[in-house]
Order: structure tokens, then C-alpha cells, then sequence
């Protein structure tokens, strides 16, 4: 219980969150789209881990969010650069014309 | 611990070597800091306990040195071979840095044992490789294939931290001895998402490995990528994420081995059947080389699944990985002098053998060890996976494993076919570089020198 609420529902949130950015991860065909969903996942993770340190009174699920969120950045910045460069050569970023490599 | 810091510290310097002017002096002081770093590594060998760092961060104990100075061995050659593909890059420092970096994480993959510095290894390890895999800036193929590599590798990241953060839910701690005391001692009461979170670190460490049915991106991202830094993704990376793996199955989860020993079961029967048969039908190269990555990386599965309940014995694992990455190093090696022109078909090794004998020998030699024809120490490595595996109640995946092999056999002898047999009508000599050579030859006379003596290994990695 935190504050009057079951961590059940802590869990079927960001379980909810987590399962809407993979679905995006898929679906999606633009890139900054799947970008974004990636952090939705990411996200998920941490309010996860917040809710459970607060349950367990033990600060270390919060020092671990500033990893992920550290983590997250360095992860988006390089894929915004290896993006940028996709544009430079393709003059788009729509993951259907990235096939180039046969399957 | 000093290997660790000594690689993260040849990073930095790296990366100053543009600004005070050593470039050239940079390969020689990468190559002799390896050597330091893998010296100091099995100097820590003599303890019979495992010293921990930051606050029980990181702890090498036998185990995580063994991989470590696989790793670091792997790295050496690969960097004597990629001493020809720095010089022709004007931003040789950043990708020197890049490489290093890159095995750093990969050392404290084999020596973690926190749940932070397992997510921090794979992160610090990966997220160079994503710009390695993208270098080449004006070839698209190069840009997608680290593209691809970046949203699988995320993606990846994402479950694995899930599955973290539902541990961490359940027992409280981020720390692998506590979260097997917590499985010890609440042997029956463990809520249900503990069991979700293990499936999905499992889930996640597949994708990592490329194992089937999670390998869909390795095809494209082998192939797009620079073929020297295909070469560190197969070995580095792989044996870096297998000795992950051992720690965290092995020694973490080993309780609640019911909960994922089935699931593991059908990834490498998966990986086995989708990996040898499509390997079969390719016609490039370096995709070739990634299916069969996937199929040893379901071997090297194996002996985790045989060793559970066992006294935990890596001898098998660490001497598949040696034998694998040595054999790949070989590989890659020649590949990349043959694909120099850009055509990575199997037709470029047509009539290697008058083109250049030595290098076809070696090619030959490499191929014979990755499909585990015997005296070749690919034979041995195979050999010992089936001996742990017999003792288990997963049988059939012994004699799938053998009917796969036999596939297998084939397209690595498509490659020695096309040398030996397959005439061109103007041949024309294949340049090679001597220090290439001399890599190339040397990896070849280990992958023969320890399958000869195949015990030598499991003599000197003796717990």
C-alpha cells in the first residue's frame, strides 16, 4: 500500500504503459514515433521502480531511475545522430525505406 | 578490477591522442595496455575468494576472469587486424575510443553482481557498437544497419529492465546474492511477477545473443555493418554476453530454474533449426557468418541449460567461446581482406586457393573449426557441449542438435568448395597486409593447437 493504493495497480499501470510503447515499437513506421515509444517503455520501468522503493522504504529503486534516465539520454542522442545521417541520404525518415539489406 | 580500469583508461587516452598529437603511436599503446590489462587480470587469479568493488558493485571472481582474458585476447587480434581500417578513417581516435569503451563493458558483464552494473554493461558495451555499426556515414546499408541495431538494442534494454524492476519488486534488492537468498528462503511464496520478471531478463539476454526467435535483426545488422566491426559483434559482444548469462541463470536464478529451463529449451531448438537451415540458403557472406553465430549461439545455450543443478562446470563454455571467437577472428579476417572490392557474395572466394593459398589454407582451417570437423578445435568445443548434455532430461535437443550440425556442415563447406574448386577465368592475386597475415595464421594455429590438446584449457581454467 501506498498511500491508500495497492501496488497492484502501480503495476497494471506501468505494465499497461510498457506494453502500449512495444506495441508502438512495432507498429509504427516513423522513426522519432518509435523513438518516443522506446522512452514510453523506459518510462514504465521507472515509475515501476519508484512505486517499489517507496513500498520497500529502500532508496536504491530511485538511484537505479537515474541510471535508466542517464542511460535513455546517451541511447536518444546517438539515434537522433545515426537518424540525422538516414535523412542526409535518404531525405526521410520513414522505416519502410530503410530495406536495403535483404531479408 | 585493474584489466577494467586500465581499458577504460587506454579509452580516455584515445580520445586525447587528436589533441596532443600521438595517433600514430596510438595502436602500439592500445596493443601493449591489452597485454597489461590481461596480465594484471590473471594476476587476480591467485585469490581463492573474489574481491568485490564499490560497495559489492562488481567482483571478479574465477569465472569473470576467465571470460575476461577471453575477451581481452579476442580484442588484441582483432586490433593487430584493424590496424589497416583505422588508417584509411580520418576520426581514427573516436573509434579507437569507441572499441575501447565498448570492452569495457563487456568486462564488467563478466563480473557483475549487481542488477546496475549488469544493465550499465550491456548499455556501456552496446551503445558504442550502435555507432560503430552506423560508421560508414554515406553508405545507407551502414546507416541502417545501426539503426536497426539501436531499436533492437533499446527495445532489448527495455524488457531486460522490466524484468529487472519486477525483481526488484519482489525481493527488494538489486543485488544477485540477496535476490538468491530471497528465492532460498520464499521458496513457495514468491508472487507470481517474480517468474515474469525472470522470463523476461531471459527474453531480454536472447535478444542480446541473437538466439531465435529474437536473432530477426542480426541478418541485416552482420551485414550493413563495417565487416571489422561485425567481427567484434560475434565475438566480443557474444562471449561477453554469455558470461552474463552464466551468472545471471547459473548462479542467480538457479532456484526457480523450472520457471525457465522449458521456455529455454524451445529458444535453442528455434535458434538450432532457423539458424543452420537459413544459413543454408544465403549467399552473402557475413549473413552467412550471422546465422551461424545464431546457431553457436545456441550451443553456447546449451551448456547452460545442462549445467543447472550441476556442480556449475564452465570448463565447456569457456572453451566453446574460445574456440569460437578465435575461429571467427580467423574468419572475419580473411573476409574482410577478400570483400575488400565490396562484393561480399561467395563468389568472391572463388579460386582463392591460386589467388592466394595461404589465406584460403587459413579460411579452410576456420571454416572446418565453426562446423566442428574433428582435430579442429570447433570439434572439441561441440564435443564437450554434448557430454554435459547427456546427462540432462533435454535428450532431444542433443540429437536435434547433432542433425543440425550436419546442416551445418554444409554451407561452411560451400566456402571451401567455392576456393578449391570453382575456377576464375582471370585470376588475379589477393592483396593481404603482412600484420593481416600474421593475425590470420596465428588465430588459425590455436584454433588447431587447442583442439590437439583440448584438455590444456580445461586443465588451466581449473576451479
Amino acid at each position: 500500500m501506498i498511500n491508500g493504493i495497492s501496488i497492484n495497480y502501480y503495476l497494471l499501470l506501468s505494465t499497461v504503459l510498457f506494453i502500449i510503447g512495444a506495441i508502438g515499437v512495432m507498429a509504427r513506421r516513423n522513426s522519432i514515433i518509435i523513438f518516443m515509444c522506446i522512452e514510453l517503455m523506459l518510462n514504465a520501468v521507472n515509475l515501476l521502480l519508484v512505486a517499489f522503493s517507496t513500498l520497500h522504504h529502500d532508496a536504491s529503486g530511485q538511484v537505479f531511475v537515474f541510471f535508466i534516465m542517464a542511460v535513455a539520454a546517451a541511447e536518444v542522442a546517438v539515434g537522433l545522430a545515426i537518424l540525422s545521417m538516414i535523412y542526409r541520404n535518404v531525405k526521410s525518415i520513414d522505416t519502410n525505406l530503410l530495406s536495403n539489406l535483404k531479408n | 578490477m585493474k584489466g577494467l580500469l586500465i581499458i577504460s583508461g587506454l579509452g580516455v587516452l584515445a580520445m586525447l591522442a587528436e589533441i596532443f598529437k600521438f595517433k600514430k603511436l596510438l595502436l602500439p599503446i592500445v596493443l601493449l595496455g591489452i597485454v597489461v590489462a590481461y596480465a594484471l587480470n590473471f594476476m587476480e587469479w591467485t585469490h581463492d575468494y573474489s574481491i568485490s568493488y564499490f560497495t559489492n558493485m562488481i567482483a571478479f571472481d574465477r569465472m569473470g576472469i576467465a571470460f575476461s582474458g577471453i575477451i581481452l585476447a579476442t580484442a588484441f587480434f582483432w586490433f593487430i587486424l584493424a590496424n589497416d581500417y583505422f588508417e584509411e578513417d580520418s576520426n581514427v581516435v573516436d573509434h579507437f575510443a569507441l572499441v575501447l569503451f565498448a570492452l569495457v563493458g563487456a568486462l564488467m558483464l563478466t563480473a557483475f553482481t549487481n542488477m546496475t552494473t549488469l544493465f550499465l554493461g550491456i548499455e556501456i558495451m552496446s551503445i558504442p557498437l550502435y555507432v560503430l555499426a552506423a560508421s560508414q556515414k554515406k553508405d545507407i546499408r551502414s546507416n541502417e544497419a545501426g539503426f536497426k541495431y539501436l531499436i533492437m538494442g533499446s527495445f532489448a534494454s527495455g524488457f531486460l529492465l522490466f524484468g529487472i524492476a519486477l525483481i526488484y519488486g519482489a525481493s527488494g534488492s538489486f543485488d544477485l546474492a540477496q535476490i538468491t537468498s530471497y528465492i532460498t528462503t520464499h521458496a513457495s511464496g514468491m508472487p507470481m511477477f517474480f517468474y515474469v520478471g525472470v522470463i523476461m531478463i531471459l527474453v531480454a539476454m536472447c535478444f542480446k545473443v541473437s538466439a531465435a526467435p529474437f536473432h530477426f535483426w542480426a541478418p541485416d545488422v552482420y551485414e550493413g555493418s563495417p565487416t571489422l566491426i561485425t567481427a567484434l559483434m560475434s565475438t566480443v559482444v557474444k562471449t561477453a554476453a554469455f558470461a552474463a548469462i552464466m551468472r545471471l541463470f547459473l548462479v542467480g536464478f538457479s532456484g526457480v530454474s523450472e520457471v525457465w529451463t522449458g521456455v529455454l529449451a524451445g529458444i535453442i531448438a528455434l535458434s538450432l533449426i532457423i539458424a543452420n537451415f537459413s544459413a543454408a540458403m544465403q549467399t552473402n557472406v557475413k549473413r552467412m557468418l550471422a546465422y551461424s553465430s545464431i546457431s553457436h549461439a545456441a550451443f553456447m545455450l546449451m551448456v547452460v541449460l545442462a549445467n543447472i543443478r550441476n556442480n556449475i562446470s564452465v570448463d565447456a563454455i569457456l572453451y566453446y567461446s574460445l574456440a569460437y571467437s578465435i575461429g571467427s577472428i580467423a574468419a572475419f579476417g580473411v573476409v574482410y581482406n577478400v570483400t575488400k572490392n565490396g562484393n561480399e557474395n561467395l563468389n568472391a572466394f572463388n579460386g582463392l586457393a591460386k589467388r592466394n593459398p595461404g589465406m584460403a589454407l587459413c579460411m579452410t582451417i576456420a571454416m572446418l573449426s565453426l562446423a566442428g570437423i574433428p582435430v579442429t578445435s570447433g570439434f572439441f568445443a561441440k564435443y564437450f557441449v554434448f557430454t554435459t548434455m547427456i546427462g540432462t532430461s533435454h535428450k532431444w535437443l542433443l540429437i536435434l542438435a547433432v542433425i543440425t550440425s550436419a546442416v551445418g556442415a554444409y554451407y561452411y563447406l560451400k566456402v571451401i568448395i567455392a576456393m578449391y574448386f570453382k575456377k576464375l577465368d582471370t585470376p588475379e592475386p589477393v592483396q593481404i597486409e603482412r600484420s593481416n597475415m600474421m593475425v590470420i595464421t596465428l588465430t588459425s594455429v590455436i584454433v588447431i593447437a587447442i583442439g590437439i590438446v583440448p584438455g590444456i584449457i580445461a586443465e588451466i581454467f581449473r576451479f
